[in-house]
């Protein structure tokens, strides 16, 4: 069970958060726009790697605001936490 | 009184305080500081137990967790019985009893022992391979193999101990305290840290605490005495924490670790009444130190499992710590210099010494000199090729090594002995550090794994990191801590020390035996019965995968898993397949570290606290009217009100009646509620629910369905517009929780920009829901002031309005059909509105219903209950509710998803009606909906959602899903059960009153 420094509450418990899946997939605008094809890629894939993972979190037994987080998912290392809307770090990409 | 096996007094050993045991019903004497194990070698019994498979005679193998064998039932028979418990581990107290395991009638003379003489038919894999054919008999096998095998009998009694968590924040975590843990724990306290030191065992220093020899020296005093003032020192130092009998059982990432404080099992039973007995803790370091210290191995020739023959390193414990001489006719046999300490000591005490069998040829040692000084045989480049006696050994025999230890040579020899120990060498105890994520490297000079490199802020140092002398541990420890802390000096810089310990050793995992191996039973994991011959006859069947091998043999899958042995499989399969130690790897070692039992994990969170269960304002006038509750959720919910001798059938048929001919009341406080504010609450709104809500007036209420953004139905509930800027939306009681971390995400991740506060407000209010053609008149009564005429208060709208004083919210929503009152009362008015509801509706039968009448009633008017009548693979298309999804809005969330090629499909499934031939016939929920059921496969269109016998229409109703049923209607279709087909007819969802009259009625 790791610790995680949320942004808003500092260091807590993983037991408080919850793991939302792959930051960064944003939204489309405009979803009638999209093939079928468009659409189930925006719904359905994501990446699981084994390396360092680009994710959401959210600290739901806390403030229940969601952030950002790098982690490697080998060794659970956290390497960066930021705040919804803040540029995520380049170093890791 | 039989205690003619203890030597010398031990400073360890109370020889002032008499216990009284019993072990297999007869009564035994030892004395305060010993263990089963130790009183029981005591009073001369070695054989404890049976062997698993072949029901061989065990004894006492080690002095410590390790131990394999010598495992035990406590307490028989009552509801402190324990399986399982290491007889080297529990100390004894006045009134003790244990018994052996795994045998029938008794340990003396066990029916189950011919599985020994059948071992030739019984190899590895036996069982998969036997009983595989015919497949359909393995149900008549398993009745028979479950029953002869297993250990211990598992109590059938609730427990009556306490258990309990309690978190422990440290800067430095020390686990061991031996001589390595005692100065790092030191060391770390008196430099600031707080610091806290655990040991499984209930004294402290390891093994360093009982050498007494003169060989082991530091600052010119025997190493114990030294020692011992070290700990009488640590003792008083403030922020240092030392905890004994308690072992911790897992080492997790972020140096997360878990430990098992052990505080009443030393106790006699009646001195535990009321007390804890394990504490789990759960531990965060910000630095852990390993100084777990290292097992040793045994050896692995042909009959190396009989009763009296130990580790070496446990006899010499036995003696030491003790007092206890293992056997009066010694025989040692090592591969390096350990034994020879132990003999030195067995020695000093003027215990027998037959012989030493040493597998070196040539050893040029102190510790082997004095024993040749004092005319003890060594038998140099030898080895042990068998034992004999059945349930003790009793002979010996040897033969010399060949050169290359590969064969044996020479001619036999016989040695008689009531007591054999061995020395393998050792093993470091690296269990917890690999458990954190720690890689191993394998060390060829002396084939063991030491840490490599380490995940976490922490180190390994002692013998768990393969320094195995007291000199290779001293001489680098304070470096290794001065590194490690970060401080500039330490108090252990310029010992001096002594220690006469030569590191030659002669390393052969199995050792040659003058018969082919298929005649031997050289074995490696002795709880499970796993020998060398098992091993190879693995390799021979083609598994490579060290943990396939594992598992084929069930090497190392005891309760012991494997600490003696794992080593020497690892040796024999790299040995057999020729590949290196090093690039074979190793099994995984699991948490716990040794087990625990399940009031440890569990906890307070036993019974009524197993978990929360959250309860309305109303609850304790449910419970005083008898009301049989369900649980929703956390949510304890009043489910039906029986009167007198009513079964619930009887009792929701009289509820459903009473609602629809004159007034029912529901306390529906647990729908979840959350208050909505912010000047973009209607956009919002209008992105979230499937329907418009930009136009929906001030005061008015609507129903909405939320989708998942694959267009699935995921939460519905009514909301009402309070302001221009505020709304009040109910969920369903399970989704609650859900539903707000839904919009939260939606709120904070993709629409920033929007102007929208969400706060839950469950349980803020208690809210009382009133139905039937007569809740006007009881609202009325209740709420005189508030015009209830249908012009003023139509369906679908609120009022805000006061009960006396208190302030309330009235909807005027309905799921039931009929015309119905929903007040919003702050929760702590809730029971005084209801018992008013009560009063005022008493001339009118007012009948309190519970969570299955709601159910029949919405039924009868075919609204759907979300994760009842829908999962996650309904759309509102599939549930006939086009009319809530709006055509005009450009965008909601799941839209997109309502025209995907799968979802527009015309065959999938859909919710009907469905009614039986039989009217009096009522479906099971979940049966399945077929067309005909004579062809095989039969094709499943479908199941049943719902289903009731409605008072009401007088019939049987039910809810349910079928491919393509939109096109349905009026179908005949049958639901197969066990015993017969029901014939039902494919009808439009909506039972009763399809034209609203009745909300206005």
């Amino acid at each position: 069970m790791f610790l995680i420094h949320c942004p808003y509450c500092g260091e807590r418990e993983q037991s408080e958060f919850k793991a939302g899946g792959e930051a960064h997939i944003v939204r489309p605008k405009q979803p009638t726009e999209l093939s079928d094809d468009q659409w189930a890629e925006y719904l359905f894939m994501r990446k699981n790697i084994k390396g360092v993972q680009f994710e959401r979190w959210v600290h739901t037994h806390g403030c229940r605001k969601w952030f950002n987080m790098v982690r490697d998912t080998s060794n659970d290392e956290i390497k960066a936490i930021y705040k919804m809307g803040e540029k995520p770090p380049t170093k890791y990409k | 009184m039989t205690n003619n096996l203890r030597v010398k007094s031990s400073k360890f050993i109370d020889e002032t305080y008499k216990i009284s045991f019993k072990f297999n019903n007869k009564t035994y004497y030892g004395y305060k500081g010993d263990t089963l194990a130790s009183a029981l070698l005591a009073n001369n019994i070695h054989l404890v137990g049976r062997s698993f498979k072949y029901h061989r005679p065990r004894g006492i193998m080690t002095a410590g967790s390790e131990e394999p064998n010598a495992i035990v039932q406590l307490h028989k028979n009552t509801s402190r019985t324990e399986p399982n418990v290491r007889a080297t581990e529990i100390e004894i107290y006045e009134g003790l009893e244990a018994s052996s395991q795994n045998c029938w009638p008794s340990v003396n003379f066990d029916i189950g022992g011919i599985n020994n003489f059948l071992s030739p038919v019984l190899p590895a894999g036996f069982y998969y391979k036997t009983f595989m054919w015919p497949a359909s008999f393995w149900e008549k096998y398993e009745y028979f193999i479950r029953k002869s095998a297993g250990l211990g009998i598992s109590p059938m009694e609730p427990d009556p101990d306490i258990y309990e968590h309690k978190y422990i924040h440290c800067d430095v975590l020390v686990i061991g305290a031996g001589i390595s843990g005692i100065i790092a724990a030191k060391t770390s306290a008196k430099n600031g840290f707080k610091t806290l030191l655990l040991d499984e065992k209930p004294y402290l220093g390891g093994s360093t605490i009982y050498q007494n020899l003169e060989h082991f020296k530091i600052n010119n005093q025997i190493s114990s005495s030294w020692l011992e003032k070290e700990i009488n020192e640590i003792k008083k130092i403030d922020n240092l924490e030392i905890k004994t009998r308690t072992s911790v059982a897992a080492f997790h990432g972020y140096n997360f670790l878990l430990a098992r404080e052990n505080l009443t099992d030393h106790l006699p039973l009646h001195q535990r009444d009321g007390k804890v007995r394990h504490r789990l803790l759960k531990i965060r370091a910000k630095k852990v130190i390993s100084a777990t210290g290292s097992l040793e191995r045994p050896l692995v020739f042909d009959n190396n499992d009989r009763p009296g023959i130990l580790l070496s390193s446990a006899i010499e414990k036995y003696s030491n710590l003790f007092g206890v001489a293992c056997g009066q006719k010694n025989v040692l046999f090592t591969n390096n210099d350990s034994a020879y300490e132990t003999a030195i000591s067995l020695f000093q005490k003027g215990i027998n010494i037959e012989a030493i069998i040493d597998n070196r040829e040539n050893v040029d040692s102190k510790l082997v000199n004095e024993i040749e000084k004092n005319n003890i045989k060594i038998y140099k480049g030898y080895t042990v090729v068998n034992t004999f006696g059945y349930k003790r050994i009793n002979k010996i025999s040897i033969m010399q090594l060949s050169k290359d230890g590969q064969k044996v040579v020479g001619s036999k020899i016989s040695i008689d002995c009531d007591c054999l120990g061995m020395s393998g060498g050792w093993t470091p105890a690296v269990h917890l550090f690999t458990q954190s994520g720690g890689k191993l490297k394998f060390r060829d000079d002396d084939q063991v794994f030491i840490p490599d490199t380490y995940p976490s802020d922490q180190i390994s140092i002692g013998s768990c990191n393969g320094e195995f002398t007291l000199d290779e541990i001293l001489s680098s420890i304070s470096k290794k801590l001065k590194d490690f802390l970060n401080i500039k000096k330490t108090e252990y810089e310029n010992l001096e020390i002594q220690s006469h310990f030569n590191k030659t050793k002669r390393n052969i995992w199995l050792l040659p035996s003058d018969k082919i191996i298929g005649k031997t039973k050289p074995f490696v994991d002795y709880q499970n019965d796993a020998t060398a011959k098992d091993i190879k006859l693995a390799l021979r069947e083609g598994f490579r995968s060290i943990e396939h091998v594992k598992r084929y043999t069930t090497t190392g899958m005891g309760t012991d898993q494997g600490k003696l042995g794992n080593m020497h499989a690892l040796g024999i399969i790299s040995e057999t397949a020729g590949s290196r130690m090093g690039e074979l790897g190793t099994t995984t070692f699991r948490p716990p570290y040794t087990p625990l039992t399940f009031g440890t994990i569990v906890g307070r969170n036993v019974g009524e606290y197993f978990d929360v269960s959250r309860k309305t304002p109303i609850h304790d006038w449910h419970v005083k009217n008898k009301a049989k509750f369900e649980n929703v959720g956390q949510w304890k919910r009043a489910w039906f009100y029986p009167k007198e001798n009513e079964s619930m059938h009887e009792a929701v048929q009289r509820e459903s009646k009473a609602a629809r001919d004159s007034a029912g009341i529901l306390d529906a406080s647990t729908l979840g509620k959350i208050d909505i504010q912010g000047t973009d609450a209607s956009e919002f709104l209008n992105r979230v629910y499937t329907n418009a809500w930009s136009k929906l007036a001030i005061g008015k209420c609507r129903y909405g369905l939320m989708l998942n953004e694959d267009g699935m139905v995921y939460d519905d509930g009514v909301t009402t517009r309070l302001d221009e800027n505020h709304y009040i939306m109910t969920t369903t009681t399970g989704g609650a929780a859900t539903v707000l971390g839904k919009l939260e995400d939606y709120l904070q991740t993709e629409w920033p920009e929007l102007d929208v506060y969400l706060t839950s407000v469950t349980d803020h209010y208690a809210t009382i829901s009133v139905c039937g053609p007569n809740s006007k008149k009881i609202i009325s009564k209740v709420i005189p002031n508030l015009d209830l005429s249908d012009k003023k208060f139509p369906h679908m709208s609120f009022k805000n309005t006061k009960i006396d004083k208190v302030k309330c919210r009235v909807m005027r929503i309905s799921f039931t059909g009929e015309q119905s009152y929903e007040i919003n009362v702050q929760a702590n008015y809730g029971k005084s509105v209801w018992d008013k509801c009560m009063q005022a509706g008493k001339e009118f039968n007012i009948t309190p219903y519970g969570t299955e009448t709601m159910h029949l009633l919405r039924a009868e008017k075919g609204f759907i209950i979300v994760g009842q009548d829908t999962d996650a693979t309904m759309t509102p298309i599939d549930l006939q509710m086009d009319w809530i999804v709006s055509k005009k809005k450009y965008d909601f969330i799941g839209k997109r998803s309502l025209y995907r090629s799968d979802t527009i499909r015309e065959d999938r499934k859909q919710l009907i009606g469905l009614i039986t031939e039989n009217p009096k016939e009522v479906l099971e929920e979940g049966a399945q909906i077929v067309l005909d059921a004579s062809k095989s496969p039969v094709e499943m269109l479908g199941h049943v959602t719902s289903s009731y016998y409605s008072p009401n229409l007088e019939k049987s109703i039910a809810l349910g899903v079928v491919k393509g049923g939109k096109n349905m209607i009026g179908q005949k279709l049958i639901i197969p059960m066990e015993n017969k087909q029901i014939n039902v007819t494919v009808t439009d969802p909506v039972f009763l009153d399809k034209e609203n009259k009745r909300l206005n009625a």
